[in-house]
């Protein structure tokens, strides 16, 4: 006889699989456009990306003694890979993506306690360690539909075959060179900035970051299956527009306007994929606004006044350490209780 | 009529269409009857038969013990052939004290008696008679009905709430008593509100019960009673949540539901009222509904109180095939039983037979905080952090939290995609903290104890070294005396 278990007897059907799964399902699309857009060098990354965080996190796993084969398949080691990847520039050499699966599945995550306990997002804590440790290798772009041959993008992945000839810059890394130059926008831009080539994400930048409309149609499709909710995202999107839409208003010279902001770099894959994260940001729905907002408005501050041309692994970092806090003041009001928890009056009508 | 919010809510797959289509129908008479002394909340029935004695039906065999409690009536007519333990509805499957009947096969009624006029009883005598009748919440909360109707009236009601919400899936008990016993639940509902003086009453039926609505509204005419149709969301027919979506207020905490002049009562007591004030008949049956997949013929009953939940699986045709879970009530806050001799009391709403296909179960995994507990919760709780504070011991963290606002609905666990339990352990938490509670009691009683033997055997020791002085003064002083008298006379 099997133990007596507690109500309720019915469950939805769901599992963290499951979840895992979707969102998996909704970067298809992104990373499907960013394979075709960089060619066979971003397919090596991104398998060998996987690879790793599922061989490292298995190893792992065993020598903690526990089964392997439920952590591997709920999914979250892959899904962090994944992103990881799609955060990389496409044509990184094979140890860059191994040495960031690994730091984000090991360090990131299972030396936290594994799924569920980490304080950071463990695929922007692997981003942050590579761009500060191998600042070229993390910065070097590539200008789009350059595809080379199988056996050449085995040479770029696995061999580090340079890249000269197609070598390009993302646009706000070459904006920030342009400024130290004492360029303005007006100038720096021209060339440059192609807003429908922003929207459709024929641009240089990372392997998935590009192209915002699929990125934004995964994310909508995430809400829409309330996966995620619209909060954080929509948050984070305003915590960027607002502060640019204003300073342009002031100084067009000096400050990209909003479209600028909000098509480029990795804001789109960060709103719906990264701020999304559930185990790292708030748990009511008023806290995943501040927190999207937050991570917003960071990544507007870093990018236009900082040392690093974007912002969004950063601001996702620092607003992670705050999520703790957020939690702790941001509480949904209990039935028959104020804001405070005072019971409130009895009112006999 | 306006509606208000439910906040949360799950919205579980109904499984109504199993039984909603099936007519009552009355269980044939069973041979013996197990009718548990303590069907409801409050101290236990004392009983007022003996092993022999030969009752007719409807004769009272236990009377209410104290404040908060229940009689207990014979279901049908025989010969009383215990006075003992019985397995429990109860997922421990304890035995209980219960009155074991061995049916005579007459059903033969005690004398009743019918009122002509109810409505022209006083206030104070419907409710006499509700609590003579041994009615309880037949909701499944079991509370004493006629304590209700007394603590409602004298707390001044304006509003009686009947709940016809029925949000639990399979269970159609509730909805098939609305269709073909409205006349009756609606007399009943206005002598409820005869008892408790109510301005404006309220009968609230999810809209997925199209047939009960129309029943209920047809046989409420053009009376006071306004019949309204809720969103089907679970859960709904929850007291708090009933009030909240039908008048926008919210019982304050830890408080009832008279603190903003509210009464709720279900639907299927109404009818029970009906039957005792009309007909002076007591509560000794209640329609249960028989569902799940592997029943083979799901249906509603009406069963005597006492009949063994086994009876009712072989008048649904037995198994389809091997029950996964047994459970008493509904699938979001039913318990499991696993012995079917348990007898059917009043609190039993329904009887599943489960398949592992419709339980879901499976082996919880780490939480990966996607609050959809959050958003599920019909109380504004954070589940997910109540959880980690019980799972580390931290009781007061928990309570700080809000647990003792919890009702234990369930929604959290039904959308836990991580399939964490959470709901048990919210409720191990509130029984580890009765139990403290009780500890405490306990250990101050015993200090108050020692106390007051201490300072007994003090007062004891003081008072007898007073004495001891005393008697020492009085000697010396005597001693004194003739001393002074000694040297008196040697001085003559």
């Amino acid at each position: 006889m099997n133990p007596i278990a507690h109500s309720p007897h019915a469950h939805a059907p769901v599992s963290i699989g499951k979840v895992m799964a979707t969102v998996l399902l909704a970067l298809t699309p992104a990373t499907l456009f960013g394979f075709w857009l960089y060619g066979w060098p971003a397919v090596n990354l991104w398998a060998v990306a996987l690879i790793a965080a599922i061989v490292g996190e298995a190893l792992v796993v065993h020598l903690q003694g526990r089964k392997v084969r439920p952590v591997i398949m709920d999914g979250s080691g892959i899904l962090t890979a994944w992103l990881l990847a799609l955060s990389l520039p496409p044509y990184a050499p094979w140890w860059i993506a191994v040495l960031g699966s690994l730091f984000a599945v090991v360090i990131g995550k299972q030396v936290f306690g594994g799924l569920g306990q980490n304080v950071f997002n463990p695929a922007m804590a692997a981003r942050v360690m590579l761009l500060i440790s191998f600042p070229l290798e993390m910065t070097t772009w590539v200008a789009p539909s350059q595809a080379p041959g199988l056996l050449e993008s085995l040479r770029i992945t696995f061999f580090s075959q340079p890249i000269d000839g197609m070598a390009s810059a993302s646009l706000l890394g070459h904006v920030k060179t342009e400024f130290t130059r004492g360029i303005g926008l007006d100038q720096a831009l021209t060339g440059y900035y192609a807003p429908m080539d922003m929207l459709w994400g024929s641009r240089a930048g990372s392997l998935g970051e590009t192209a915002a409309v699929l990125l934004l149609i995964g994310g909508l499709f995430l809400i829409a299956r309330r996966i995620i909710t619209w909060h954080a995202p929509f948050a984070m999107l305003l915590g960027v527009a607002v502060p640019a839409l204003l300073f342009n208003a002031i100084d067009a010279n000096h400050y990209a306007g909003p479209m600028v902001h909000l098509l480029s770099g990795g804001l789109m894959l960060g709103a719906f994929f990264i701020v999304t994260d559930p185990v790292t940001s708030p748990n009511t729905a008023l806290g995943q606004f501040i927190f999207g907002l937050s991570c917003g408005l960071l990544t507007w501050i870093i990018r236009t006044w900082g040392g690093y041309p974007e912002g969004v692994a950063f601001a996702v970092l620092l607003m992670n350490a705050a999520t703790p806090i957020i939690d702790q003041y941001v509480k949904p009001r209990i039935y028959g209780r104020d804001r405070k928890g005072v019971a409130l009056p009895a009112n006999k009508g | 009529m306006k509606l208000f919010d439910l906040r949360g809510g799950v919205h579980p797959e109904g499984r109504k269409d199993l039984s909603a289509e099936r007519h009552i129908r009355i269980l044939p008479l069973p041979k013996k009857l197990y009718v548990p002394l303590q069907q409801h909340i409050g101290a236990p029935a004392i009983p007022v038969v003996n092993v022999g004695d030969k009752v007719l039906k409807g004769q009272l065999i236990a009377t209410a013990q104290g404040a908060v409690s229940a009689p207990v009536h014979a279901p049908t007519s025989g010969t009383i052939v215990a006075l003992g333990d019985h397995v429990a509805p109860h997922p421990s499957g304890l035995p209980v004290p219960t009155i074991t009947l061995g049916s005579d096969g007459e059903d033969k009624w005690v004398p009743t008696e019918t009122v002509e006029a109810p409505f022209a009883l006083r206030a104070e005598e419907v409710a006499a008679r509700v609590a003579a009748a041994g009615i309880v919440g037949l909701g499944g909360a079991t509370f004493p009905s006629a304590l209700k109707l007394n603590l409602s009236r004298n707390s001044g009601v304006q509003t009686l709430i009947m709940n016809g919400g029925e949000c639990e899936p399979y269970l159609t008990c509730d909805d098939r008593i609305m269709r073909e016993r409205a006349v009756g639940i609606v007399e009943g509902i206005r002598l409820i509100a005869h008892a408790v003086d109510a301005k404006e009453i309220l009968v609230g039926i999810e809209d997925n019960k199209p047939e009960a609505i129309a029943a209920m509204q047809a046989a409420a005419g053009n009376s006071e009673v306004k019949v309204v149709a809720m969103p089907s969301m679970y859960p709904m027919g929850s007291e708090k949540q009933i009030i909240q979506v039908l008048t926008g207020m919210e019982i304050p905490a830890g408080g009832r539901p008279a603190d903003i002049g509210v009464l709720v009562h279900n639907v299927a007591t109404a009818y029970a009222v009906q039957q005792a004030i009309r007909y002076g008949k007591p509560l000794i049956s209640r329609i249960v509904t028989l569902s799940g997949g592997a029943i083979r013929t799901a249906c509603n009953v009406e069963a005597l109180i006492g009949t063994p939940v086994q009876e009712l699986i072989a008048f649904a045709d037995g198994y389809a095939q091997p029950a996964a879970r047994l459970v008493l009530g509904g699938p979001m806050m039913g318990q499991q039983f696993t012995n079917t001799n348990v007898p059917v009391v009043k609190g039993t709403s329904g009887v599943l037979a489960l398949m592992a296909s419709e339980i879901g179960q499976a082996e919880a995994s780490p939480c990966i905080r996607c609050s959809t507990c959050v958003r599920a919760c019909p109380v504004g709780l954070l589940p997910l952090e109540m959880a980690a504070h019980i799972r580390s011991a931290d009781l007061t963290g928990a309570v700080g939290l809000g647990l003792k606002d919890c009702i234990a609905c369930g929604s959290c666990s039904y959308v836990c995609p991580a399939h964490i339990p959470l709901v048990h352990y919210f409720n191990y938490a509130k029984g580890d903290l009765a139990a403290q509670e009780r500890s405490k009691l306990k250990q101050e009683a015993t200090k108050k104890l020692a106390d007051a033997r201490n300072e007994r055997l003090a007062r004891i020791e003081r008072e007898r070294a007073e004495a001891a002085a005393k008697r020492k003064a009085a000697r010396e002083a005597k001693e004194r005396a003739a001393k002074e008298a000694a040297e008196k006379a040697e001085a003559v």
